[in-house]
């Protein structure tokens, strides 16, 4: 009963599509936490640090305050989320024992690894578009460069979904998938530029900026939206797509591996 | 044509525990078979590999002639699998864990829903479709994972103490159940502790004990070798006293129950012939224990004296 490449390949279609469908049900399931806390977030973010504080701080870039963060909240959000939906459902799955469910199914390492990073860059998505709805409550947004603006979404949350396998894959208990975003995500997303141009730096800081992936993410899609930048765009995705790449290699070597997941 | 094929199949788990010490086992298409043992026997490390859920150390395995390092995705597509745990989402409902199932197999979500009524109908569980996985009962929950794995079709499916802690109502449903898909054609492999259950369903069966197969054999003659077999007869009237039986062992259990051990070739006749020479009725009579354990410890204990292995820890 071997099937033809044809039948696998349509087989393989079916699996990948199953996760996705799968991993979006979790996300709409559990709406009050995956949609609602971003746009309550976002909203305090836009009231506090763009309402009230941003009008004494003037302009930044050439841009309004409010204008210049409304990017970088909305890049902050997709890299939480998208890395926060895969810990937490590869994760719970592993915890939970149904990941037995894939693991036992005819499909390949690599198709579950793009199966949970392309559920995680969903959800990324979902909120992103959710707190850009959010923001526009404060501030004008241009769309200057739509496709850059998706393919900066795309791949920032392609790359922190894949971060988020990994530590799910690692993780022996729940405080193992809180560390990273804690003491690692958490302080390079807010020195990545959200909150300002590392312009406005000193110079050792502004060159220690540059080790600092995220601001090159942020970077990129604020160029989308406002034509600035802090970093070369060219740059930024070449170091967008070389990490994405990284980041899916190193998860599927661990699958391969069956690290965390088999005996 | 053989469903499984096991050619010195060898597992050392990384605290230095060898759960299995290079087995040989065949089960042939369309068999229903038991693989008995004791906890730590090394069962569910079979099925892991079997499966994909444990690495193997070294060894052989072919499901349907499908190596599994060669055509691993064939070989597993061949395979339903109902685990000892309960291991879906319980926040899913019924009806989405067996449609993602099949999906995970490549079937098409229309045929998926079509095959879903048929299996949730089939194992009562059709009615608790949009409920919860967690807000079933412990037997549902067992019949959930069967008509899971049922979802893709298997030629092959195993079944890892797929009765534990289920009532005998639910436990003798799902036997025929299980008896049913297997006249269909479906190659059956049943771990079990009810020992009862093996001996109700399967026709073969293989034994281990300490990473090894100690016996393998059909159910017929495993049951064969057995040396005595005891039975309970409910008494009519009570006795104070043992009733005499020539060439037999008895004993009172209580004052309307006796018991007696048949040794092989001896009749039960023979015991009723007595009995009622002496104005004794029988009401009804049942085993006292389960034959295959009787077997079960014969072979273990038999195999301990002979020091043939070392027991897994």
């Amino acid at each position: 009963m071997s099937a033809a490449p044809a039948g696998r390949a349509r087989a393989r279609w079916i699996g990948f599509q199953t996760i996705l469908i799968r991993e979006f049900g979790r996300i709409v399931r559990i709406w009050g936490q995956t949609l609602l806390p971003p746009a309550v977030t976002s909203t305090l973010y836009f009231v506090i640090f763009g309402s009230l504080i941003g009008r004494r701080v003037g302009q930044v870039g050439g841009h309004d305050y409010m204008q210049f963060i409304a990017p970088g909240l909305i890049m902050m959000t997709v890299i939480q989320n998208s890395y926060g939906n895969v810990v937490s459902s590869f994760f719970g799955a592993k915890f939970g024992k149904h990941l037995e469910e894939l693991l036992v199914a005819p499909l390949p390492n690599w198709l579950i690894v793009l199966g949970y990073a392309l559920g995680g860059v969903l959800r990324g998505f979902m909120v992103g578009t959710v707190v850009t709805i959010v923001s526009l409550f404060f501030t004008r947004l241009g769309l200057l460069h739509p496709v850059l603006i998706v393919s900066a979404a795309f791949l920032t949350s392609f790359v922190f979904a894949l971060g988020g396998f990994v530590n799910a894959m690692l993780a022996k208990n729940f405080d193992q998938i809180s560390w990273f975003p804690t003491f690692i995500l958490t302080p390079l997303t807010y020195l990545g530029g959200v909150f300002y141009s590392i312009q406005m730096l000193p110079g050792w800081a502004l060159d220690a900026s540059h080790a600092n992936p995220i601001l090159y993410m942020v970077s990129a899609f604020r160029y989308g939206f406002l034509g600035t930048a802090d970093v070369g765009v060219r740059l930024a995705f070449a170091i967008m797509v070389s990490a994405a790449v990284g980041m899916f290699s190193l998860a599927v070597v661990l699958m391969n591996r069956g690290v965390g997941i088999r005996d | 044509m053989l469903a499984l094929k096991l050619r010195q199949l060898a597992k050392t788990y990384k605290n230095g525990i060898k759960a299995l010490k290079g087995i040989d086992l065949e089960v042939e298409s369309g068999d229903f078979f038991a693989l008995l043992g004791p906890n730590g026997a090394g069962k569910t490390t079979a099925i892991g590999i079997v499966t994909s859920l444990v690495t193997k150390t070294s060894g052989v395995v072919e499901v349907f002639g499908h190596d599994i390092d060669r055509e691993l995705e064939i070989a597993k597509s061949c395979i339903g699998v109902v685990p000892q745990e309960v291991n879906f989402n319980q926040f899913e409902t019924v009806l989405t864990i067996v449609v993602n199932e099949a999906g995970f197999y490549g079937i098409a979500r229309h045929v998926a829903k079509q095959r879903a009524e048929v299996y949730l109908k089939q194992l009562q569980l059709w009615d608790r479709r949009h409920s919860t996985a967690r807000s079933l009962s412990g037997g549902m929950k067992r019949r959930l994972m069967i008509a899971r794995a049922l979802m893709h079709q298997p030629e092959l499916l195993i079944l890892d103490e797929p009765t534990a802690g289920v009532d005998i109502e639910v436990r003798r449903s799902m036997w025929e159940f299980l008896r049913m898909i297997n006249g269909e054609g479906t190659t059956i492999i049943l771990t079990t502790h009810y020992l009862e259950e093996a001996e109700n369903l399967c026709r073969n069966v293989a034994i281990i004990d300490g990473g090894r197969i100690i016996e393998r054999d059909s159910m017929a003659n495993v049951l064969r070798k057995l040396q005595t077999e005891v039975f309970v007869l409910n008494l009519r009237d009570a006795r104070t006293a043992v009733p005499r039986l020539e060439g037999f062992s008895a004993s009172l259990a209580d004052d309307h129950t006796l018991e007696v051990e048949l040794s092989r070739g001896q009749s039960l006749n023979q015991v009723f012939a007595q009995l009622s020479a002496q104005g004794i009725e029988i009401d009804s009579m049942r085993n006292k224990v389960n034959r295959l354990e009787e077997l079960f410890v014969r072979l273990v204990d038999s195999r301990g004296r002979g020091g043939a292995g070392e027991a897994v820890a």
